[in-house]
This record gives structure tokens, C-alpha cells and sequence, in this order.
């Protein structure tokens, strides 16, 4: 005979509602691991998206996504020539505000040669740039369509191929348009800049500069030897993936992630309590039952067992609720929300932890209490 | 009748509630044997001890001085001498309380069979003893009733069935018949009767129901925490 089960059963409304009530808790605090994910993962998505091996910038900044990085445009044939360059592109970004079926759509607009590294890795629909100007493709939280045209700068642009999970660390989505197109776009959108340039004595006659130079490397290339190549050129700095992936991280999104995951830790601590002090006032409601199991004869096995089994059934059903509620919210969030199975089942462990601890001060309460204690009354 | 093995032996037990000013001597030196097959009536005026005494014999209470054998085995010397105070009534002591005590999340017939699932029967046998005590006790049709829709004197059948499942050889009771009417109440002392000769069991009984002193062997008088002749 489960005592628990029969317990529950007794008062399953109230149990249900207590079910509930935890597992909305729980939704907050996977929502909040899957913002913190989401997080991560759409900061390095604009990092990821080229799937390069050394990034090309600027010297002595940490460009283009931690620092603005300029560099000549022609720096991508002298990347492309280096031994062990499989293939090398340049690429543009900028963030930039277009009206769009009556509202401002703020857009990070990122150029690429296409044919070269720098594009997306996978068209969700539509199809990829060709060297045609003035198209371009659109991640899909932008609200643009295939066939939808929208102006940049002085032109108009169509939208011929849809992407996915493209933004830059602000969350804001991503178009992808030619360089040629990015780099008109550039001083379009910067004329005052172009003229204070002109009146400093400038002719005008600047060189393109594009953001940075992406390479993939052949297979066996020495990625720490090429970076150190690069940097002998003056005014030249290599940085490796991985390094650019952790220059993100630790520069643009370090506040922002620990700002969540101090959160975070608030909220799996205001959990601990609740759920301890669920699980203690259930058993001091039972007292005198419990009480009345150990007159009877019933060893102190039988009601630890009674209490941390609710303990355990309350958590899971918790978490389970919490579970099945984030996944059916997730998408309505305007940010991305990223859950892993890992991170449920590391958020399991620390339920069933908590529930275990809140148990014990419930046990050691139930353990206490004088079998006498069932004759009053 | 012979007198059986010696169930219950209290020798010199005291217990105190309380110190200085509130201070209340609640049993005052009792001597008492109860043989198996006994049905012993406890009586006395409110407040004499009665509860107190069957507390002590229950090993619920620890007196604060005395002796205490339950079965030939010594359990309290100025001390509890066992640690498996619990195992000692699962097996040998069943209790039916002023107040029945039944478990609101059980039904009836769960009620009496958790005994037996605690003292280790098979999940069926238990089951069916549990119907057979109730439905000796006239509440078999109640069985799978929770203990909030019964009324007090179903619960109070209930609470006795639960008392008696495990055939425990002593059995306490304080006042098991002050919520039956007469005709059960004499229902119940037969059953008790008949448990105290079959099972080799003693009986000691809290009662106030004058109808019913007949079906006593003895009848015992407390009054201020002693011992006293009729
Ligand atoms: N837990 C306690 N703390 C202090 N005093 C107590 C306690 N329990 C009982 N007493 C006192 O001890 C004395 C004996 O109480 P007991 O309950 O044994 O009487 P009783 O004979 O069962 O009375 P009743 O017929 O009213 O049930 C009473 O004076 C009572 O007030
Ligand atoms: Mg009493």
C-alpha cells in the first residue's frame, strides 16, 4: 500500500493546483535558461553564419563585431594568395533602419561576395544571391517575404531567398546583399561623413573598405601560423574562430549573459524555498496522522518514505508541467529561447536535490513528533 | 478459568506531568497484572489517570518512575529498555482511542489492512482480514468508504477492527464504546470477549457505560492516580 499515492489522490485538487502553481514556476526558470541560451547562440550566430577559420581586420582592434575594423577591400586577394587559403571573402556589416509595410524595421545588413566565404550555410527558401545588384536575402524575423522588395539606402531591394536564425548579438535580423550592393549602400547612407572627408583635403577617391576578411582554410593548414602571418602586415590582424567566438562572448554579450545567469540563480534559489516550504507545510499538516503511523506501529522507513516520495512526485510533476509549457511558449518569444536537453536534465538534478533537502527538514519535523500527539483531541 | 501467562505487569509506576506549581501526579505508584484471557475494566472520575495508565502500558508515555513487562519481556525499568518501541505495539499491543485516529486518506478497509501491510502480510490476506473484522463489525458494507463520510460510531467499529487486526495479545482501549449504541456496544464486548479467549489476549478497558460492567472479569478504581478497592 502506497501511503503517498493514497495521500495524494486524497487531496488531488489541491495537489494538482500545488503542481501547477511549480510548474509555472519552473516555466519561468527554463524560460530563463532558454533566454540565456538563446542568448549565446544568437550572439555567435553572426560569428558562426560565414563558417571561417581565421578572421581578417583592422590592426590593433578586435573587429568587426567587439571593435569596427576597416580594412581595404583588395586585402581579401592577399588573403586568398597566402599557402594553405582555401578561399577567402570580404564582408561588410551595418546596422540600419528601413521602412517597411508601415513600420521601421532595424536591419543588420551584412555584405558578402557571393561565390566566397561570407554568406549563409543554408537558404530556407528562395535561393541564394547571384551577382545581379539590389537583391538580397532575409532572415525570416524580419516579416519580409519572398518577392518582397524594400528600400536601403537610395534603392530598392527584392527579397529572393529567406534565412534563419541570422541577427547579430542585439537580435536584430539579418539581410544578406552583395558587397558591391553593401558597399554603395555604405556611403549612400554616410554622405555627411563622405563630405567632411572631401572638405579635410580627402579626394574622395577612397579605396573600398570592407569590415573584415574571412578565409577557410585547406585541410592540415596551420591556423595559428597563418594568424601570425597576417600580423607581421601592418595593418593587418588575424583572429582564429575560436578566438573571435570568445572575443564575442567575453566583450559584447559577458553583461548580458551574467546579468541572466545572476538571475538565473535568484530564481532556481526563490524555487528552493518555495518548493522546500511546500514540501514542509504539506507534512505539517499530516503530523498527526503521521503521528497516528507511528502509534499504529509504523517504522520511521514508512513515513520518510510517505514524505519524500511527495516530495519527489511534486517536483517532477513540477518540472514536467514547467517542461511542457516552455516548449509550447517558446516560439512566441521575440528573442530566441534555446533548451537543450542537457539543461533539463541538469535543471532535473537540482529538483530532485532540492526536493530531497526540503524533505529532510520535513522529515526531521515528522521524526520528532510524539505518537501521543495522535490522542489529543 | 486458569489463570494465563502474565501479559501485563506494572509494578510501582508513577508519572508526573509537569514541575513546582503545575505539577500534577497523575498516577501515583500503581501495582497491576492482567493474565491472558482477562477483560479488565479501568474505572474513575474524570481526571484520575485512566488515559494516563493505558498511555504508560501502550508504551506511548514513559512514566517518570516503575517498572513495566509486557509479555514477560521487561520494557521500561526507570528507562525504556527497548529501542523498537514501535515493532512491540505493531506486534503485541492494539489501541482503541477515545478519539478513533483513522487515517482521513485511507478508506475503512485501508484503515484496518495497513496494519497488517506494516506487520508484513501479503497485500490479499491482509484485505481479507480487514473485510472480516469489518464485517463482523457490522461496517463490512462501509468499506471503501474514507473515514469523513462515516458516522462516529462506524468509525469507531473501524478504529476497533484496525485495533484487533494484527492479533495483538494486549489490547487498550479507552472507552470503545461510548460512541455505540447498546446493542453494538455489547457486540463489541462479545467480540472482545471471544478475542481475549482465543487469542490468549488481555483486555483493559476505560469505561463509563455502567450496562456493560457485567461483561468484565475485574473491574479496577482509580481516583487521584491510585489504585483503590470498590
Ligand atoms: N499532557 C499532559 N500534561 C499535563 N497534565 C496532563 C496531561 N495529560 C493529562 N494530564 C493531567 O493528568 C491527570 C490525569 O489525566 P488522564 O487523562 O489520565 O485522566 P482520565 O482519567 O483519562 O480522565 P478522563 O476520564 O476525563 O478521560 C489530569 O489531571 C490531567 O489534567
Ligand atoms: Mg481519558
Amino acid at each position: 500500500m502506497n501511503l503517498a499515492i493514497k495521500d495524494i489522490r486524497h487531496g488531488l485538487f489541491r495537489f494538482v493546483l500545488t503542481c501547477f502553481g511549480l510548474g509555472l514556476l519552473m516555466t519561468v526558470v527554463l524560460a530563463m535558461i532558454g533566454i540565456y541560451n538563446g542568448l549565446v547562440a544568437d550572439a555567435l550566430a553572426v560569428v558562426k553564419a560565414p563558417a571561417a577559420d581565421i578572421w581578417v581586420v583592422e590592426a590593433g582592434t578586435q573587429g568587426p563585431f567587439a571593435e569596427a575594423s576597416a580594412i581595404p577591400a583588395d586585402t581579401r586577394d592577399a588573403v586568398a594568395r597566402m599557402p594553405g587559403v582555401a578561399e577567402a571573402g570580404a564582408i561588410t556589416y551595418q546596422t540600419i533602419e528601413a521602412a517597411h509595410a508601415g513600420k521601421t524595421l532595424r536591419l543588420y545588413v551584412i555584405g558578402f561576395e557571393p561565390g566566397r566565404p561570407g554568406g549563409p550555410q543554408r537558404i530556407a527558401e528562395g535561393r541564394s544571391l547571384g551577382t545581379s545588384h539590389f537583391e538580397l536575402l532575409a532572415d525570416r524575423k524580419t516579416g519580409l517575404v519572398l518577392g518582397d522588395t524594400i528600400r536601403l539606402g537610395r534603392d530598392r531591394f527584392s527579397v529572393v531567398g529567406l534565412v534563419e536564425d541570422a541577427m547579430n548579438s542585439g537580435g536584430d535580423p539579418a539581410v544578406y546583399v552583395t558587397l558591391a550592393d553593401a558597399l554603395s549602400l555604405q556611403t549612400a547612407l554616410d554622405p555627411a561623413a563622405a563630405r567632411v572627408q572631401v572638405a579635410r583635403g580627402d579626394q574622395g577617391i577612397r579605396p573600398a573598405t570592407v569590415a573584415a576578411v574571412i578565409a577557410r582554410l585547406e585541410p592540415g593548414a596551420d591556423v595559428a601560423l597563418l594568424t601570425a602571418t597576417v600580423r607581421q602586415w601592418k595593418h593587418l590582424a588575424a583572429l582564429s574562430q575560436a578566438e573571435q567566438e570568445d572575443l564575442l562572448l567575453a566583450s559584447v554579450v559577458d553583461r548580458a549573459r551574467r546579468q541572466i545567469g545572476l538571475f538565473l540563480g535568484i530564481l532556481l534559489s526563490v524555487s528552493a524555498v518555495v518548493i522546500a516550504l511546500i514540501i514542509y507545510t504539506m507534512t505539517m499538516e499530516k503530523l498527526k496522522q503521521i503521528a497516528t503511523l507511528k502509534l499504529i506501529g509504523a517504522p520511521d522507513r514508512t513515513i520518510v518514505a510517505l514524505i519524500v516520495q511527495q516530495a519527489m512526485i511534486l517536483g517532477i510533476s513540477g518540472l514536467g508541467i514547467g517542461l511542457a509549457l516552455i516548449l509550447l511558449v517558446k516560439d512566441n518569444f521575440p528573442r530566441r529561447v534555446v533548451l537543450e536537453p542537457f539543461n533539463a536534465l541538469v535543471l532535473t538534478g537540482i529538483i530532485l536535490v532540492v526536493c530531497l533537502v526540503a524533505s529532510g527538514l520535513g522529515v526531521r519535523a515528522a521524526l520528532k513528533v510524539d505518537p501521543a500527539t495522535a490522542l489529543g483531541g | 478459568m486458569t489463570p494465563g501467562d502474565i501479559l501485563v505487569n506494572v509494578q510501582g509506576v508513577a508519572k508526573h506531568y509537569g514541575e513546582g506549581e503545575t505539577r500534577v501526579d497523575a498516577l501515583r505508584s500503581i501495582d497491576l497484572r492482567v493474565h491472558a484471557g482477562e477483560v479488565i475494566a479501568l474505572l474513575g472520575p474524570s481526571g484520575s489517570g485512566k488515559t494516563t495508565l493505558l498511555n504508560v502500558i501502550g508504551c506511548i508515555l514513559a512514566p517518570t518512575a516503575g517498572r513495566v513487562e509486557l509479555d514477560g519481556d521487561a520494557v521500561f525499568d526507570g528507562k525504556w529498555l527497548r529501542s523498537d518501541l514501535r515493532r512491540l505495539r505493531l506486534d503485541k499491543i492494539g489501541f482503541i482511542f477515545q478519539a478513533h485516529n483513522l487515517l482521513p486518506f485511507l478508506t475503512a478497509e485501508e484503515n484496518v489492512s495497513v496494519v497488517l501491510d506494516l506487520a508484513g502480510w501479503p497485500a490479499e490476506k491482509g484485505r481479507a482480514r480487514a473485510r472480516e473484522l469489518l464485517d463482523y463489525l457490522e461496517v463490512g458494507h462501509r468499506a471503501k468508504v474514507k473515514p469523513a463520510l462515516l458516522s462516529g460510531g462506524e468509525a469507531q467499529r473501524v478504529a476497533i477492527a484496525r485495533a484487533l487486526a494484527n492479533r495483538p495479545r494486549i489490547i487498550l482501549a479507552d472507552e470503545p464504546t461510548a460512541a455505540l449504541d447498546s446493542g453494538r456496544a455489547q457486540l463489541v464486548m462479545d467480540l472482545l470477549r471471544k478475542l481475549a479467549t482465543e487469542q490468549e489476549a488481555c483486555i483493559i478497558a476505560v469505561t463509563h457505560d455502567e450496562k456493560i460492567f457485567d461483561r468484565f472479569d475485574r473491574l479496577i478504581h482509580l481516583r487521584d492516580g491510585r489504585l483503590v478497592d470498590a
